[in-house]
């Protein structure tokens, strides 16, 4: 390796938000989860923060608990850990797409949840699952603990709110109301170790024959992941029809405002947003009906 | 150089003690007290010819910072066996050709015996493809693999029931 840092190993997660809790900048410190990517991008620059504080082993924070109509990762949880628990494609089946076609096997034994979030890039394959379930991110720092809506944490190109001095500790959805369903989908050059050309994550909620709920969230199509709301309110509060669907797909084509680079052209991906919303959104309803 | 740390690793049901920088990746630490079995192919977590077991959970070595192993156990494949006691896996990779430079064959069957002991001892094609999408061949095509997988997988699953 070729940049140079300090590694600190803390046993709780006490210890962990004091040795970040000095940070002014992500310069001077920043947490290290599974490294996937953070590891690629140090060798790659040769720059590395001053320290990084190994969060990926400390008790408490790997796992996934259901209780009292919320899911909740803990920071920790893999990639893997996701698709081992068949809980999962009940509670938010996007996840389980997301997961699949997330990296290889030794990425997904090691990457985290958070890590996936906090990398902030606009192609992370879990940020649009869980954007469309409508997840929130718990920031904790020595000082007090704050939750944010996913929807909000996320500024720009690998910016968010999370200050330097804050660690993302869980990550949580309700658990979708019944008669509801949620998808992914990737287009990339390969179905593994892929990075995403477009991603496209739905979330739709059915009752009394209209959509009661609809998240559309796009990756890979902007700055960072977003939600095409200008696509949701098409169809929130309507019974479906083809002609809405179209709709729908036609604003969230709108709203995409992709660059091109060395995986796909501008054009491309507009084009694929609209025919991968429209093509969600009709299984995501047929599976309901 | 980054702050250098005397560190207690288990490779191979062995205990190492290795003076190994904050920087050290455990690919790097692994080959330079001669675990040389454990291949350097692409450093970015693409290829996974560095793939090793952690407490029987495949990751890539390029990818993990010594300083964050503590005292998990590493397995290499030379830990699964050798020529002299081959290990199920190892004698149906050989048995049918589904190896040809051998450079991406430890990663192959260190990912495939994650595979079947954390989440399938009865792989189907798909399962394979998954657990594998990691895993890079540059020689013989996936076909061969695939099928040392099923062939391994099944052995395994009767060395079991002999038991």
């Amino acid at each position: 390796m070729y940049a140079n840092f300090d590694l600190l190993v803390p046993d709780e997660l006490d210890q962990a938000l004091t040795m970040i809790g000095g940070a002014k900048t992500a310069e001077d410190c920043a947490p290290l989860g599974g490294g996937t990517n953070l590891v690629v991008d140090m060798r790659a620059s040769g720059k590395a923060p001053a320290a990084l504080v190994s969060v990926a082993r400390l008790p408490g924070l790997r796992g996934i608990t259901i209780a009292e109509g919320t899911v909740t990762l803990g920071a920790a949880t893999t990639v893997s850990d996701l698709l081992r628990d068949p809980r999962m494609l009940e509670v938010g089946a996007a996840m389980v797409d997301g997961s699949r076609v997330f990296a290889g096997q030794m990425v997904r034994n090691t990457a985290t949840v958070a890590g996936n979030i906090c990398c902030g890039s606009p192609a992370a394959d879990l940020v649009p699952p869980l954007l469309a379930l409508g997840a929130s991110v718990t920031l904790r720092s020595a000082g007090g603990e704050r939750t944010v809506p996913l929807d909000e944490y996320f500024t720009g190109y690998k910016t968010s709110v999370r200050r330097p001095d804050e660690l993302l500790t869980s990550i949580s959805w309700p658990v979708p109301a019944e008669n509801s369903a949620s998808r992914f989908y990737k287009l990339g050059r390969r179905k593994g170790d892929a990075i995403t050309m477009v991603g496209v994550s739905v979330l739709v909620g059915m009752k009394d024959g209209v959509c009661s709920e609809v998240r559309i969230a796009l990756g890979a199509v902007g700055p960072c992941v977003f939600r095409a709301k200008t696509a949701e309110t098409v169809l929130k509060g309507k019974a479906p029809s083809p002609e809405l669907v179209e709709q729908a797909a036609r604003k969230a084509m709108e709203e995409a405002a992709p660059i091109d680079d060395v995986r796909a052209t501008g054009a491309y991906r507009k084009q694929q947003v609209q025919v991968l919303v429209r093509r969600l959104l009709n299984q995501t309803i047929e599976s309901l009906s | 150089m980054t702050n250098v740390k005397t560190r207690q690793l288990s490779v191979n049901g062995v205990k190492r003690t290795v003076d190994a920088p904050a920087n050290e990746t455990l690919l790097e630490t692994l080959r330079r007290i001669g675990a040389v079995e454990v291949k350097c192919g692409c450093e970015k977590g693409d290829c996974g010819a560095c793939a090793v077991l952690l407490d029987g959970e495949a990751v890539d070595s390029c990818l993990t910072l010594t300083g964050t192993v503590g005292e998990r156990a590493i397995t290499t494949v030379k830990g699964l066996g050798g020529a002299e006691n081959p290990h199920p896996l190892q004698t149906a990779f050989a048995d049918l050709g589904a190896a040809q430079c051998g450079y991406c064959t430890p990663g192959m069957i260190i990912a495939t015996q994650s595979l079947l002991t954390n989440d399938t001892d009865t792989p189907d094609e798909a399962d394979i493809r998954l657990a594998l999408s990691g895993n890079l061949c540059r020689c013989t095509g996936y076909t061969k693999i695939y099928d040392a997988v099923l062939d391994g997988a099944r052995a395994m699953r009767e060395a079991e029931a002999a038991k």
